[in-house]
């Protein structure tokens, strides 16, 4: 999925984007506000949604090589935080819906996690079992 | 052939708005040395991760980076609290952290164990009153 269509189908507003922004590959969905689970569970290539508005939600999306960030539920960035996105080229976009409801959309238009659950069979048993 | 590298950082603690710089630095130091981008985002996420330990709990630190044709190392050695028991601070989860910690997006508890997650060796010795030192080694190959 292209940073373009995120930007559509969540309505975005731009913060930073350097020129061909729109068109980085976004790989993966990743979606916290923990800076520590992000760098614990992301992949490369993957938008980060987060309701975190700081320079570390930035420093941590450099080091674990986030595509863009968007930020949810209407929050805006300061200048400093805008200033390191731009100097990190790492596209900064803010959209009104709630992290749910962003998660939600992309999801259903197909952007995988970039931590999938896969239940093993074992876990499947004991659900059974409990009912 | 990866040159070899040297060089140390300085962490100052408490300044959450320079926290990061040292590790973000490395990085493109390492991507400048050609190194596989892989090996680079583990050595880039154990160091970031060691740094914002700095700057969240000690007054200060220095950050050593050691870069042989076959292994990066890092040394982050603090002047600070020290960690009472550092088997507890090991599991996953466990945390001593600060409202101003969590409100920066840190202190979850997967600090140390990331750090050991994204390193071939890991060594951590600490003195309570004292201070700590992490050491960590990724190989490149």
């Amino acid at each position: 999925m292209l940073l373009s269509e995120i930007i559509d189908l969540l309505t975005c507003e731009v913060f930073a984007a350097d020129e061909g922004a729109s068109d980085v590959e976004i790989e993966y969905g990743c979606a916290a506000d923990l800076m520590s689970d992000v760098l614990a569970f992301s992949r490369t290539g993957a938008v980060l949604l987060t309701g975190l508005v700081n320079v570390q939600t930035i420093q941590t999306a450099f080091v674990a090589e986030i595509r863009a960030i968007v930020f949810v539920r209407g929050k805006k960035p300061d200048p400093g935080v805008i200033a390191l996105a731009k100097e990190k080229k790492i596209p900064l976009v803010g959209t009104p819906y709630s992290m749910y409801e962003s998660c939600g959309i992309l999801y259903m238009k197909g952007l995988r996690s970039t931590m999938e659950y896969a239940p093993t069979m074992n876990s499947r048993d004991q659900t059974g079992e409990n009912g | 052939m990866v040159e070899p590298f040297l060089q140390s950082f300085v962490i100052e603690g408490s300044n959450f708005y320079d926290a990061g710089k040292a590790s973000t630095e490395i990085k493109l130091i390492l991507k400048q040395l050609g190194i596989d981008s892989t090996v680079i985002r583990r050595v880039a996420i154990a160091t970031y991760e060691a740094e914002m330990n700095v700057v969240m709990y000690a007054q200060h630190g220095i950050l050593i980076v050691e870069v042989t044709p076959r292994t990066i190392r890092i040394v982050v050695n603090d002047l600070g609290p020290g960690i009472p028991d550092i088997e507890l601070a090991l599991k996953e989860g466990y945390s001593t952290a600060t409202e101003k910690m969590r409100e920066m997006g840190f202190g979850a508890g997967m600090g140390l164990p990331n750090i050991r997650k994204n390193s071939d060796e890991f060594r951590i010795e600490s003195t309570v009153g004292k201070g700590t030192t992490v050491e960590f080694t990724v190989y490149i190959n």
